[in-house]
Parts: structure tokens; C-alpha cells; sequence
């Protein structure tokens, strides 16, 4: 029970920075689909980036640092993600190009960089992985509390300060009510003085570097380093959950817990078939079809996707 | 003060919107051949060769060649009056495999139960029911309650895909969860394997043109996509439109599946439809919803893919860089839309203009 809690939770960090993202852009207006692309772009980079490091480093027999082991990846994974949102920023808003086309286009250019890269590498990085699997250091000491909460590697609880941070910034900042704005109605949000434009661009850039430390922190730390299979699916999981978590960040803490846990349940549920298997992961998806019905039914305020999400502004066009 | 300024231009004759085309994706070209270049240190020229050579090499290739752009294709018809409606169905995926499912499963358990020609007609029913059903559950929420059907859609793809790995691992006996290809059940042969595919394809697009362009269903179609309202306004039931619609979507879609499955593999896995759910949605949409356009977009969609696999046989590359070429292929096309409907003008100075 304890070892399912912690690897929910771990599992569940990673959906977290896919779906933080992933609502930084969407409250924009942009519906990224390229998700799975960036995360997997990111996840390559931080590796490469990991595994060039760590090959200079022995080459010149110095013990790598563990801070520049974790912080370079990290680095790098921000920068992979970041040049994906651009590309997608530049071609749905200054070059208008419709978002959903954009988005799939953008994940299958991820999916071949990062398979190029594994083939190029070979997917094993535990070497570097074992930077970032590294408890904290006063977690013996605290018995299980300290084993649910403390032990786990620095990236998830950097998801955690960023779903905070995210969810402070959107709601009580004015960058935050601008950015919603934007989302809620573009036309409105231009008429205030708000560039729409810088807006959708920096919100997809931010969101694409964070979502990309998604795929960083799923291989290194919840796979262990080993890229054994591709990780798109967590992708398609991270925009299900933004829908589930009805598009706050902080809510999504716990929306990411309950979907990891969702997603490794028929491994720990003894006595069952591979089959039934089949059928409890298709628990998050379905889960998340009946949230997406249920808030469209009860047609709250607080609840309902940004207002524009998904369709294009080109001020000429109003 | 000088500034660029973006005007919408008039439409341009169709001989230079193919030439804007056609320039950029020669640009791509050369842009993937720069990629190539780099990442292997191969003379570029060789690997368009290798390109063509394995689009067209050998009537095998072209055979193949020609039954992967049925295919692609059929899937983008089906998505098409969808789209034209602004319902972005991203679910084809799901809706083909479940079409192919529901195939499958009839020859799995009625096979040797039924006559032949019983059994294809049986086929025919459950491969497009399933596919009806697969599309028509998102459209009947949104109708009802405007539930956003591109994410709707996009999560049907995965309870899909689970339903068919359930499948396989509880009905295949083994427990290989691989399905040997059931042949004496499948689809009537005409001469090659792949030429019923092509035929019935080939129908289709006729069909879905003239149903778009001819029909009063298909303008009422292009109504509810321009405008909600207007449509309401002149007396169309929108949420009618809008279920009506996707009966159809789901109804080729689970054609597709049925000549994916039936016509072709005679087995499925959860890899059947290969992503082409998706890669149709960019087919319909770089040929502006235009059936006969779109066979050109799916052709070339296909010859790329197709070329880029032969390229990594040839020159020992991972398979990966076929997916980098078609993705940075698919930037340039995208983006190119943008100068065939606007340009960009230096704006005069704002004292000027007063």
C-alpha cells in the first residue's frame, strides 16, 4: 500500500508538469496538441544534454558534480520544450495557422527527434539518473511520513512549487488576469491595451518548457533512466488531466496524484488478469470524458474551458 | 514612421497558389536535406534518389504505395464534413480501430458460423455501426451541452486502443495478445489484394464530394461552419446538423476500418490505424476540406513517409527520420497557407493616413 502511495505520487508529479503547462497555454486561448512533442523533445534534450555531460566528465576523470548533473538537464529540457512552443507560437499566430493541425504536426516532428536521439544513445540513462532519484537527505529519519513525503528525487517538488507558483500568478497577479483575458476573449483583451500576440506567445513558451520537464522527469526519475518505450501517451494523459483538474493548477496537485494512482492500479491489485489490466488503463481517459461532460452539463462559471480556447485572433478579422 | 503591416489579399489564381506550394516544399526539402546532411554526412542528392526509389522502385512499392493513400485517404474523407462544420473530430483513430474491432470480431466468432456473402454483409453492418457510434457519442454532448468535442474526441482515441489490447489479450487463446490474420474470412479479393481497397476509395471520394457540394445536407454543413447563428437564423436545427454529421464521419470511419481489417490485414492491433487518425486531420485540412484536392495531399503525404523509410533503409539511419523529415515538411506546408492568403505591405506612417 505505502509502495503504491509513493509511486502514485511519483508517477503523478511527472503528469503534473505536463499539465501545468499545458493550462498556462490553454489559458491563453492556444489548445497545444503537441504536447507529447514537446514533452518528448524535452525529455531528449535533458538526456543528451545529461549524457554529454557525464561522458565529458569521466572522459576527464573528474567526479561529475551532482548539482550540474541535475541543473543542466533541467536546462536544457526548459530550452528543448521552449523552441517547441515557438514554433508552434510562430506558426498559429503570426503565421494564423489553424492550432489543431499545428499541434500534430509539432508531435510527430517530437516523436522522431527523440526516437533519433535514443537511437543515437541508446535509451539507458541511469547513470544520470541517479541524480535525480535522490531523496532528501532527513527522509530515514521521519518514518513513513518522511517515506510519502520526502522521498522523492528534486523534480517533484519543483512540479509542486511550479503548479503553486502557476496557480498564484493566474489568479492573483495582473499578468495572471491579463492572461486569462486573453483567453476568456481576445478581442476585449486587445481593446484594453493587451498585446494579444506577446501574450499567446510567451504563455506557449513557458507552458511548452515546463511541460517538457514532464518527459525529463518521467524517464530520469520515474522510469529510472531506462527510455524503454515511447512516451507520447503521457502526453495525450497530461491534456486529459488539465480537463480533469478543471484547468487550475493547484487542483491539479492532487488531480495528477489520483491519475498516477489511476494509471499503476492494476499493478498492484493482486488476483487479476493481463486483460482486466487492459481495461483499468483506460481508467484515466474515461474518467476524464465524464469530468469533461459533467462540467459542460453544470455549466458553472469557474469550471468551463477559457472561452476562446482553440480558436485563432487575427484582430482584421473581428 | 514605417511598419509592416498584414493585408488579407484577394484569392489568388490557382496556378500560383500551387506555385506558393510548391516552393515551399522545396524549401523543406532542402531544409531536411541540411538536417540530413548534418546528422549523417550523406550527399543529399543520393537520398532524394533513395526517396523516389522507394515511393516508386517496384510495382510491389507502388502497389503499396497506392493502397497506404486509399487508405489515408478514406480516413480523411471521413473527417472532412466533420471539419468543414468546425467540429474538429480528432477521434478517427479510435473510430477506425473500433470499426476494425467490430470486423474482426465477426470473423473471430462468426467465421464458420455463417455462409460467405452473409458474413460480408454482417462485417459490413458492424464495422460501420461501430465507427457510428464511436463518433456520434461526442456529438451528441456537444449538441446538448457544447462539450468540447476536440478533447472528447481525442480521449475516445484511447478507450479505443484499450478496448482492442483488452481484445487481444482476453480472446486470442495463446496469450501472445497476437492475432493470427484470419484470411479465409476476409473481404472478396479482385484481382490484387489491394484493388477493392482502391475501388471503393475511389467511390467514396466521388460520393462525399457530391454530398458536400450537391447536397442540401452538405450546405447546411458549410452554414453551421461559418456561422452558428446564421444558421439558426435561416431555420436549421444545428444540433441535428451537428449528429447527422458525424453519423456519416463515424460511417466512413468505420469503412476504413473495415477495408483496413477486412480488405488488408485480416487481424488488428492496437498499431492498426498507425497514427493516420491523425495525419488525415492535416490531409483534409492542407486540402481546405476539397475531397479531390485531398487525394494529391494524402498522395503526397504517403510518398513522403514512404520515401523517408526507404532513406533510412538505405543509408542505415534510425526509422525516426522519416517522422523528423514529414514533421518539418509538415511546418513548411502549414506555414505557407499564410502567404497564399495575406501579405505583408509596409504600412505608411500614421500621419500620412490622417
Amino acid at each position: 500500500m505505502l509502495a503504491f502511495l509513493i509511486s502514485a505520487i511519483r508517477l503523478g508529479m511527472t503528469f503534473l508538469f505536463g499539465s501545468t503547462g499545458e493550462t498556462i497555454t490553454e489559458k491563453s486561448g492556444h489548445l497545444n496538441l503537441g504536447i507529447p512533442g514537446v514533452m518528448c523533445v524535452g525529455a531528449s534534450c535533458g538526456c543528451y544534454a545529461e549524457y554529454l555531460y557525464l561522458s565529458q566528465m569521466r572522459e576527464m576523470r573528474i567526479t561529475a558534480s551532482p548539482f550540474l548533473a541535475i541543473l543542466i538537464p533541467i536546462v536544457a529540457t526548459l530550452a528543448g520544450g521552449a523552441l517547441m512552443g515557438l514554433i508552434f507560437s510562430f506558426l498559429t499566430v503570426s503565421l494564423r495557422a489553424n492550432q489543431n493541425v499545428t499541434g500534430l504536426a509539432l508531435t510527430t516532428f517530437g516523436i522522431g527527434v527523440s526516437d533519433y536521439m535514443i537511437s543515437e544513445t541508446g535509451p539507458i540513462y541511469s547513470k544520470g539518473s541517479r541524480y535525480f532519484t535522490e531523496p532528501l537527505p532527513f527522509a530515514d529519519e521521519l518514518g513513513i511520513v518522511g517515506e510519502i513525503l520526502f522521498s522523492h528525487g528534486v523534480l517533484i517538488y519543483l512540479s509542486i512549487i511550479i503548479a503553486l507558483l502557476t496557480s498564484f500568478v493566474l489568479n492573483h497577479t495582473r499578468i495572471g488576469l491579463n492572461l486569462r483575458s486573453v483567453g476568456e476573449d481576445p478581442a476585449a483583451a486587445d481593446a484594453a491595451g493587451i498585446n494579444v500576440s506577446l501574450y499567446r506567445y510567451s504563455a506557449t513558451c513557458i507552458g511548452s518548457a515546463i511541460a517538457g520537464l514532464s518527459g525529463l522527469s518521467f524517464i530520469m526519475d520515474y522510469l529510472n533512466g531506462n527510455w524503454e518505450y515511447c512516451i507520447d501517451a503521457i502526453g495525450w494523459l497530461c491534456i486529459a488531466l488539465v480537463i480533469f483538474t478543471v484547468w487550475k493548477p493547484n487542483l491539479a496537485i492532487i488531480g495528477s496524484i489520483l491519475f498516477g494512482a489511476l494509471y499503476i492500479v492494476s499493478s498492484y491489485i493482486t488476483g487479476i488478469s493481463f486483460a482486466a489490466k487492459e481495461l483499468f488503463e483506460m481508467l484515466p481517459y474515461v474518467v476524464t470524458i465524464i469530468v469533461l461532460v459533467f462540467t459542460s452539463a453544470r455549466d458553472s462559471k469557474n469550471s468551463q474551458p477559457p472561452k476562446s480556447l482553440g480558436l485563432p485572433y487575427f484582430r482584421e478579422e473581428r | 514612421m514605417f511598419g509592416l503591416h498584414i493585408v488579407k489579399r484577394e484569392p489568388m489564381p490557382w496556378l500560383k497558389s500551387m506555385l506558393v506550394r510548391a516552393v515551399a516544399i522545396i524549401a523543406s526539402l532542402l531544409l531536411s536535406a541540411v538536417v540530413i546532411t548534418l546528422l549523417t554526412s550523406t550527399n543529399p542528392l543520393k537520398i532524394y534518389a533513395s526517396m523516389i526509389n522507394g515511393a516508386f522502385g517496384s510495382e510491389l512499392r507502388m502497389w503499396s504505395l497506392a493502397q497506404n493513400v486509399a487508405i489515408l485517404l478514406c480516413i480523411s474523407l471521413a473527417v472532412t464534413p466533420a471539419f468543414k462544420m468546425r467540429f474538429w473530430n480528432c477521434g478517427a483513430e479510435g473510430q477506425v480501430l473500433v470499426g476494425g474491432l467490430a470486423n474482426v470480431s465477426v470473423m473471430m466468432f462468426l467465421g464458420d458460423k455463417l455462409p460467405y456473402p452473409v458474413l460480408v454483409v454482417v462485417m459490413i453492418i458492424a464495422s460501420v455501426a461501430a465507427g457510428i457510434i464511436w463518433a456520434v457519442i461526442p456529438a451528441i454532448f456537444k449538441a446538448i451541452w457544447n462539450t468540447n468535442e476536440t478533447l472528447f474526441t481525442l480521449m475516445m482515441n484511447y478507450v479505443a486502443i484499450q478496448l482492442v489490447a483488452f481484445f487481444l489479450k482476453y480472446f486470442v487463446k495463446n496469450g501472445s495478445g497476437v492475432l493470427t490474420p484470419m484470411e479465409e474470412y476476409g473481404l472478396p479479393v479482385i484481382g490484387h489484394s489491394y484493388i477493392l481497397n482502391i475501388i471503393t476509395v475511389a467511390v467514396l471520394t466521388v460520393l462525399v464530394y457530391i454530398y458536400l457540394k450537391r447536397t442540401k445536407q452538405g450546405y447546411e454543413i458549410s452554414v453551421v461552419g461559418e456561422s452558428e447563428n446564421t444558421a439558426k437564423y435561416i431555420g436549421i436545427n444545428v444540433k441535428k446538423v451537428i449528429i447527422r454529421t458525424l453519423v456519416v464521419s463515424g460511417a466512413i470511419c468505420g469503412i476504413a476500418g473495415l477495408l483496413l481489417v477486412g480488405g488488408t490485414n485480416h487481424t488488428i492491433s492496437t498499431t492498426t490505424v498507425d497514427g493516420r487518425g491523425f495525419t488525415a486531420i492535416m490531409v483534409s485540412w492542407l486540402a481546405k476540406f476539397n475531397p479531390v484536392f485531398m487525394i494529391f495531399t494524402s498522395f503526397l503525404i504517403v510518398f513522403l513517409q514512404n520515401g523517408a523509410n526507404q532513406v533510412s533503409t538505405d543509408f542505415r539511419l534510425p526509422n525516426a527520420i522519416s517522422d523528423i523529415i514529414t514533421g518539418i515538411i509538415l511546418f513548411f506546408i502549414i506555414g505557407c497557407e499564410f502567404f497564399l492568403q495575406y501579405k505583408i505591405v509596409a504600412s505608411k506612417s500614421r500621419k500620412e493616413n490622417n
